[in-house]
């Protein structure tokens, strides 16, 4: 793909190239400076493959004292730093500029201290997600937003985005679940927000931070909520005639004030493919189909499987299958996690985050279908159906230039519509550089100044993840200072 | 007194907001101004309430979602969804016991500006984090809005849980979207007598450390026991540890049964029947375990739970206080003798020995003039408070000093 404007690279700070290098080599532990061509090839791009730059170099430091040095110099040198986990936001969150240096958190993956009596956790940014509930799981307890690429994605990643994941129906998402940060603004302060509490009084910096795509400090970091267990969890699968009986049942599952814990949804193409992937024995004749988990005691899970049978009875259900083992909840659970390496075997795709109201998912997936076809293109459709979290999967061959074009078109087309149902461009995948120009739609450009200002209240030169998030003239004429 | 001005809709407060900030005329924002004495005292040429902003402009139950614009009565927005047997999880407190007014004059606005949550906050979020959406309108008398009505919305910087708690220093709310939920059937109250404040933070933590879904934790001093109003345990006035669990009645039987088991280690237990149950809880929601004295100094203390003995242990050695623990230990209500600072020296002293915020949260005017009502903050994070306060009201005109001199 190739629609989305790159920012041009100064050409005074290229040149500077060996200086800076040599600058920072002296600010980091030996080894910590990556500058060759190879090497750098790592950090090149992130899970939006389709754009690339190479960055001036990476910086991968161990200590918040070095990161902080960094950015201290970067500051003073007015070089741009993108700060980076593992490289997996699907919106070119961590995508790095010519002229910029990759700050790569990866080095930074202790956990610092684990406290079950007050639930928490604190643990260095570069820690995947799921190395949190791995430290945690043999006392039984859990870090509770689940990203699906929760194997590999850092929690530093998560804090910039916002994540979220397919149980935060019942448990929230990133900014639900983190206590405290310690951050390193750009002029190398370090600062720490929030607490190992909950709810402080004072201007919620913790809340601004949170989900501000690398834009305002570098979290080095993070105290999180451990959660115990439930006692025990089951899915089962729900096959439907339609995707408008699978969207009514979902209506009408939450509208009788059960609140499973999650509620996936996947369309035919999306059940042959990841059931064929993984195995999961998916109803291969439903239109659609619905993961429902409920979770608790044994007696808590027998009520509410008879609940989500019942009310599935109303909507001429082709298949009710409840997990029977461990073994059958883990495949059930592999073929949507799996989803998008499982899409990957058969074609390229291109992966939306619009969210809709819960009402409006059988007019809307209509709509999708139309678009679909408008452009040509085969769209797949998976979702967290409980909280209105659209993943349109729109498959094109990444080959043909005009087909990728069309791709793009196409994804700007379903979030819009997703706006239009009085939704949002994004629910957990964040604007990047995919949705940036997208922002007007959804915000006036009263909004979008308003939201700049704090990005400059926290980092004035805008050095920060520039050219991310906010379209680019308002970022110009910002930085111009227009406003 | 100073004028009151109400507008009636978005474009009259943007208006008057405009003027206000060019003619730099200093205002103080309210809805019903039941909570005036709260914060630091300011000085204002005007008054804006929202009280006119009023209404319930959006309810999809189906969908778990409710907006109200920021003056309308709390109450009012509790009992539309009541009607459809739902609830804000978060049950936000009723603070009527620490500033006087009743339960009629809370907004929904006052709920979003304070962050104001309840019992149910250590198990379904706080009002932060219920909050889905926001209008508002900043201090150059520019609408902004931010987040939506749905679930989950990571579009831009999240303004709305950035603005939650900034006391109106930043932008006057217009109107609040929250996610709501099915409203707990019934709930039941597990309770221990007489247990020291470590062991009853041990209870707390033990049981939220369960699978059980705990749902609201308190540990009261006797003194603060002898306040509520169940008949059976006030009068003893012994201090007392409860723990609540909500839920449909034949499950939620036997998730209190094990909770009962598996926390017979520290001591004899009994329990509240839904009735019992239902009335404790909305006195604790109402804090009517607090003095109702206004001269007697209150401060709310957020800390790590297993600190939180601690802290009470160490202001003891100056004083008699009466401790009131709610979420676990992670929220300490302190009532302290009158004093000139109400005592703000010694908790501050003592906390600095511990990552954990403070606030006065009632003391007498002149008191509160002359202390630092909000935690201190540290310079660099001052600095951003500042460059906050910048970004959305330059010419410092909404509620001047609040929260912190100069912000």
């Amino acid at each position: 793909m190739s629609q989305i404007q790159m920012l041009r690279a100064d050409p005074m700070v290229l040149a500077r190239r060996q200086a800076i290098v040599s600058a920072l080599s002296r600010a980091v532990s030996q080894g910590a400076v990556i500058t060759g061509d190879t090497g750098l090839r790592a950090f090149e791009t992130d899970a939006l493959t389709a754009y690339r730059a190479v960055p001036l170099a990476a910086v991968l430091p161990q200590t918040t004292a070095e990161v902080s040095r960094v950015l201290k110099f970067c500051n003073e040198n007015s070089i741009k730093v993108v700060a980076r986990g593992a490289g997996t936001s699907l919106s070119g969150g961590a995508l790095p500029l010519e002229d910029c240096i990759v700050l790569g958190l990866s080095r930074m993956n202790r956990v610092l201290d684990v406290n079950f009596a007050d639930r928490t956790a604190t643990v260095e940014a570069g820690i995947t997600n799921l190395g949190i509930s791995n430290a945690v799981a043999q006392a039984r307890f859990f870090y509770a937003p689940d990203p699906s690429s929760q194997l590999a994605c850092t929690i530093g990643g998560n804090i910039a985005m916002n994540s979220g994941g397919a149980h935060c129906l019942k448990y929230g998402v990133t900014a639900n679940n983190v206590l405290k940060l310690k951050m390193v603004l750009m002029d190398g302060e370090i600062v720490e927000l929030g607490g190992d509490y909950l709810d402080g009084q004072g201007y919620d910096l913790l809340g601004f931070a949170v989900g501000s795509e690398g834009q305002f400090g570098v979290v080095t970091e993070a105290t999180v909520r451990i959660l115990r267990q439930a006692e025990a969890a089951r899915p089962l699968l729900i096959g439907f005639p339609s995707a408008e009986a699978a969207g009514g049942c979902v209506a009408a599952i939450v509208a009788d004030g059960l609140i499973p814990v999650a509620i996936e949804f996947m369309d035919k193409l999306a059940i042959q493919v990841c059931g064929d992937f993984a195995k999961a024995g998916y109803p291969r004749d439903a239109e659609a189909m619905l993961i429902v988990e409920v979770e608790g005691s044994e007696r808590d899970i027998e009520e509410q499987i008879a609940r989500v049978t019942e009310i599935a009875g109303r909507f001429d259900p082709t298949t009710i299958q409840i997990s029977q083992s461990e073994e059958q909840s883990a495949a059930i659970w592999k073929g949507r996690k799996a989803a998008f390496g499982a899409v990957g075997r058969i074609s390229d795709f291109y992966c939306m985050d619009g969210v809709i109201p819960l009402g409006k998912q059988a007019g809307v997936l209509k709509q999708v279908g139309k678009v679909g076809e408008k452009y040509g293109l085969k769209i797949l459709n998976i979702f967290h159906a409980g909280d209105g979290n659209l993943h349109p999967l729109i498959l094109y061959n990444a080959n043909d230039g005009r087909e990728k074009v069309a791709a793009e078109e196409c994804g700007a087309e379903l979030l819009k519509l997703c706006v239009d149902a009085g939704g949002c461009l994004t629910g957990e995948h964040g604007v990047g550089i995919e949705k940036r120009e997208l922002m007007r739609y959804q915000y006036t450009e009263a909004d979008l100044i308003q939201q700049m200002r704090v990005k400059a209240a926290f980092d004035p030169q805008w050095l920060l993840n520039p050219g991310k998030v906010f379209p680019l003239d308002l970022q110009d004429r910002f930085m111009a200072g227009a406003q | 007194m100073a004028d009151v001005f109400m507008p009636r809709n978005e474009e009259e407060l943007a208006g008057f907001l405009t003027d206000a900030h060019a003619g730099r005329n200093p205002l103080e924002i309210c809805g019903f101004r039941s909570k005036r004495e709260a914060g630091r005292p300011l000085n204002a040429s005007a008054v804006i309430s929202a009280a006119k902003l009023s209404g319930i402009t959006l309810y999809e139950p189906k969908e778990l979602v409710i907006s109200a614009k920021a003056g309308t009565p709390l109450y009012e927005v509790e009992a539309a969804l009541a009607g459809q047997n739902q609830e804000l999880a978060f049950e936000p407190a009723d603070l009527c016991r620490i500033y006087g007014g009743d339960a009629l004059s809370a907004s929904v606005g006052a709920v979003a500006a304070m962050n104001i949550s309840g019992p149910r906050r250590i198990l379904r979020g706080a009002a932060r984090d219920n909050m889905l959406g926001l209008r508002a309108v900043n201090g150059e008398g520019s609408p902004i809005k931010s987040g939506g009505r749905v679930m989950k919305n990571v579009t831009g910087v999240d303004l709305v849980r950035g603005l939650s708690g900034s006391w109106g220093t930043l932008s006057v709310f217009t109107e609040v979207t929250f996610k709501v939920m099915p409203k707990a059937p019934e709930s039941r109250t597990v309770i221990f007598l007489a247990l020291s404040d470590e062991a009853a933070v041990g209870v707390m933590s033990a049981a939220m450390g369960t699978p059980y879904e705990v749902s609201g934790t308190i540990h009261l001093h006797g003194e603060l026991a002898g306040r509520l109003s169940d008949q059976e345990i006030a009068p003893a006035r012994t201090a007392l540890t409860a723990l609540r669990l909500e839920g449909a009645p034949r499950s939620l039987g036997s998730r209190v049964e094990r909770l009962r088991r598996e926390l017979a280690p520290f001591g004899g237990t009994y329990e509240l029947d839904p009735q019992r149950s239902k009335d404790f809880w909305a006195d604790i929601r109402s804090l009517s375990f607090l003095s109702a004295n206004f001269d007697r100094p209150l401060w709310r203390i957020a800390t790590a739970p297993s600190k939180a003995p601690l802290i009470v242990r160490a202001l003891s050695v100056f004083f008699e206080v009466n401790a009131a623990y709610e979420w676990s230990g992670g929220l300490l209500w302190l009532e302290l003798p009158p004093s000139s600072d109400a005592s703000a020296t010694e908790v501050r002293r003592v906390l600095a020995e511990f990552d954990a915020d403070s606030m006065l949260m009632r003391a007498p005017r002149a008191v509160r003039a002359g202390v630092e009502v909000f935690h201190p903050l540290p310079f660099t994070k001052m600095k951003i408070v500042q460059a906050l306060k910048n970004a959305f009201d330059p010419a410092g005109i909404l509620n001047p000093g609040r929260m912190y001199e100069g912000v």
